[in-house]
């Protein structure tokens, strides 16, 4: 009924321009509200190291010889984590100051791996992935041993970088 | 009666004055569908609507408790369970409800398959039908997540492990599924938005594409052997039949599925009923190292595959099998979209669904037992069999004794109880010699570790001397190969 051809020319001009910068602008306002939630949605993303130094224990808690359950609280903990501020991780004392710290969850899917101190395995209940007291991979579907912690003995406290959860992307 | 029929009347007339939903809705309420669709086959996808719909208001009426926050959920599910009015029958017909919509969803999805119903001209129906089966799923996992209990952490743990797996991006999924690099508070809030609202905004909206698509293509008619469908044809003919001889689908076709809606309901009602709400089953609290996590039973099939998939190839088809698979089926109408729609002239079609039943079913089956978990207490809770340690001489008691502190019945039985990672002991002597015995211990090999290094000698002796005298009385021990003596040649 009103199409441009009915109209003066200016008048039909204004019109299309509208049009394009009803688009243009519509565009704009999607991208800028698009960018923040995209960037807030793959925040986590950023800086993802995840890890930082915890002290664990002294040295004198974990006795030579023995494989003992240690806990610590995820350093990147926020107030409302409840018992999931909760991180716990094996720790055998070989003798001295050296040690060995694996994470608990299994190399295979990241289930939680149990300690048996009679026959010195680890295993898992999941999908029956076991390892020896050393943490190398002894039976079942885990591509590899145990995650092991970096750790540091100072001033008589054991220390480990950790903080992310363990898995084939990113181990401990 | 005619009192109060006469002032109802008025207000539909009324209402319709001013919204015209009559007017516009009857025409798709009675449209004609071939008449022999008015069968029991075509009630699944208007079930797995209803328990959709009763999903949405047992889920709404959850989220009126719930504390989506990590260190609340918990108490707050066990406030439903426990004090809240209806709290404990509400979860159990939320959770039977989702367990009955992912059934009556894949016997629609199956009966459609079985009927040619994707072929042309229903290719998007049944591909917004797929995305629907996903988000469903998708749905079941997140919602299993809001459980937050010992499952719920340890399945994010084993989904987390998945993503992981990926090529380069690896790390960065993980990231994102958990919204920080561990399992905690925020992944808790994310899982909640996905579950309430992302993944139901995009059910509602397939949905909607799913039965606007029903409602414009027509019901697909019972397919007759050698009625093939032809792109030229298909329409034309569909609606001289429809037309020839249709039936309304209210009230004629509906009929039936109603009483298919009223039958699911109630069934899942009864269940929630008689089996109640499921968990929350422990804490999630990572430190408490003795959870024994299982998934609900609707990804059974996929815990069972990852333990029984050679590891070599777990990754591949976790990242490559999968999404092939879902490709497949989402591309299924665009390669077999036309041609004969009668299962009876479908020979791979049947096979291929008793196939996959029968894996599924089989997978599910041995998820449920799942044989190769260790038994994790056996050591300390299962009895050594009175009949195995009667009339044993002391070095074969030490020897059970160490069969039991070594934990080797957390993956072997004796006397039918004990782990069945490993092969039962009973009849061990039957098999394996006192050397085989011996080495087997040693070294281990197949799936068992090698215990030389944590079993003295003396151990290792007493632990043998009782496993040679695990066999059947009437049964001779087991005898070493003998090799042959060559025979002399004749002549």
């Amino acid at each position: 009924m009103c199409a441009n051809h009915d109209l003066p020319p200016s008048s039909a001009a204004r019109r299309g321009f509208l049009f394009t910068l009803g688009v243009a602008l519509s565009g704009l306002a999607a991208a800028l509200a698009g960018i923040p939630i995209l960037g807030y949605i793959f925040g986590p993303v950023r800086g993802r190291a995840g890890q930082a130094w915890i002290r664990v224990g002294s040295v004198e808690t974990f006795p030579e010889g023995q494989t003992r359950l240690a806990t610590y609280d995820n350093p990147f903990r926020v107030a409302w984590d409840g018992p999931t501020a909760k991180i716990a991780c094996w720790v055998r004392r070989i003798d001295g100051d050296q040690f060995q710290v694996f994470a608990v969850n299994c190399a295979h899917l990241g289930c939680p791996v149990r300690w048996f101190p009679q026959s010195r395995l680890f295993m898992c209940p999941c999908h029956g992935g076991a390892y020896y007291e050393d943490g190398s991979r002894a039976s079942g579907p885990p591509p590899r041993g145990l995650f092991e912690y970096e750790y540091e003995i100072r001033d008589g406290q054991l220390w480990v970088r950790g903080g992310q959860l363990p898995t084939l992307a990113g181990p401990v | 009666m005619p009192t109060l029929l006469g002032p109802l009347r008025s207000v539909i007339g009324w209402l319709e004055v001013r919204t015209g939903f009559a007017e516009a809705l009857t025409p798709a309420v009675t449209h004609p569908v071939p008449r022999r669709t008015a069968s029991w086959w075509y009630v699944f996808g208007s079930a797995t609507l209803a328990l959709f719909a009763l999903q949405i208001a047992t889920g709404i009426c959850l989220a009126l408790v719930y504390v989506p926050a990590a260190d609340q959920a918990y108490q707050s599910l066990q406030y439903l369970n426990d004090q809240a009015a209806f709290g404990s029958y509400l979860r159990a017909v939320h959770f039977w409800g989702s367990n009955g919509m992912v059934l009556v969803m894949t016997l629609h999805m199956l009966q459609v398959f079985l009927f040619g119903a994707y072929k042309y001209p229903r290719e998007l129906t049944w591909i917004a039908g797929v995305l629907l089966f996903l988000c469903t799923l998708g749905m079941a996992f997140t919602g299993q997540i809001l459980r937050w209990d010992q499952d719920a952490y340890w399945g994010l743990g084993i989904g987390a492990s998945i993503a992981a797996r990926a090529p380069v991006v690896g790390s960065l999924l993980v990231h994102v599924l958990l919204g920080g690099p561990i399992i905690a508070g925020r992944t808790l809030s994310r899982f909640f938005a996905l579950h309430v609202f992302a993944i139901p905004g995009i059910l509602i909206a397939l949905t909607g594409l799913h039965v606007w698509l029903v409602l414009r293509l027509g019901v697909n008619e019972w397919p007759m052997p050698g009625r093939v469908v032809d792109r030229e044809t298909y329409r034309k003919r569909y609606e001289d039949d429809v037309h020839r001889d249709g039936v309304p689908f209210f009230p004629v076709a509906a009929r039936k599925d109603m009483v298919g809606m009223g039958v699911v309901v109630l069934a899942v009602l009864a269940c929630a009923a008689i089996f109640g709400p499921n968990g929350p089953h422990g804490v999630p609290d990572p430190t408490i190292t003795d959870a024994s996590p299982r998934p609900d039973f609707y990804f059974l099939s996929l815990f069972a595959l990852l333990a029984l998939l050679p590891p070599w190839t777990e990754t591949v088809i976790l990242l490559v099998g999968m999404p092939l698979a879902i490709a497949l089926l989402l591309a299924l109408p665009l390669f077999a979209g036309t041609g004969e729609k009668s299962w009876r002239r479908r020979p791979i079609a049947v096979l291929s669904v008793l196939l996959v039943l029968l894996v599924v079913t089989t997978l599910a089956a041995l998820g449920v037992m799942s044989p190769w978990s260790p038994v994790m207490d056996a050591g300390t809770a299962l009895a050594t069999p009175v009949a195995y340690v009667q009339g044993r001489a002391p070095l074969e008691l030490q020897g059970a004794l160490i069969v039991q502190n070594k934990q080797c019945r957390n993956c072997h039985s004796l006397g039918g109880e004990g782990g069945r990672r490993g092969p039962a002991l009973d009849g061990v002597a039957t098999r394996l010699t006192r050397d085989q015995l011996i080495r087997q211990v040693l070294q281990g090999g197949g799936n068992m570790p090698a215990y030389g290094k944590n079993l003295a000698p003396a151990e290792v002796n007493a632990l043998v001397a009782f496993l040679e005298t695990l066999r059947p009385a009437n049964q001779a021990p087991a005898r070493a190969p003998v090799t042959p003596r060559p025979v002399a040649r004749q002549g």
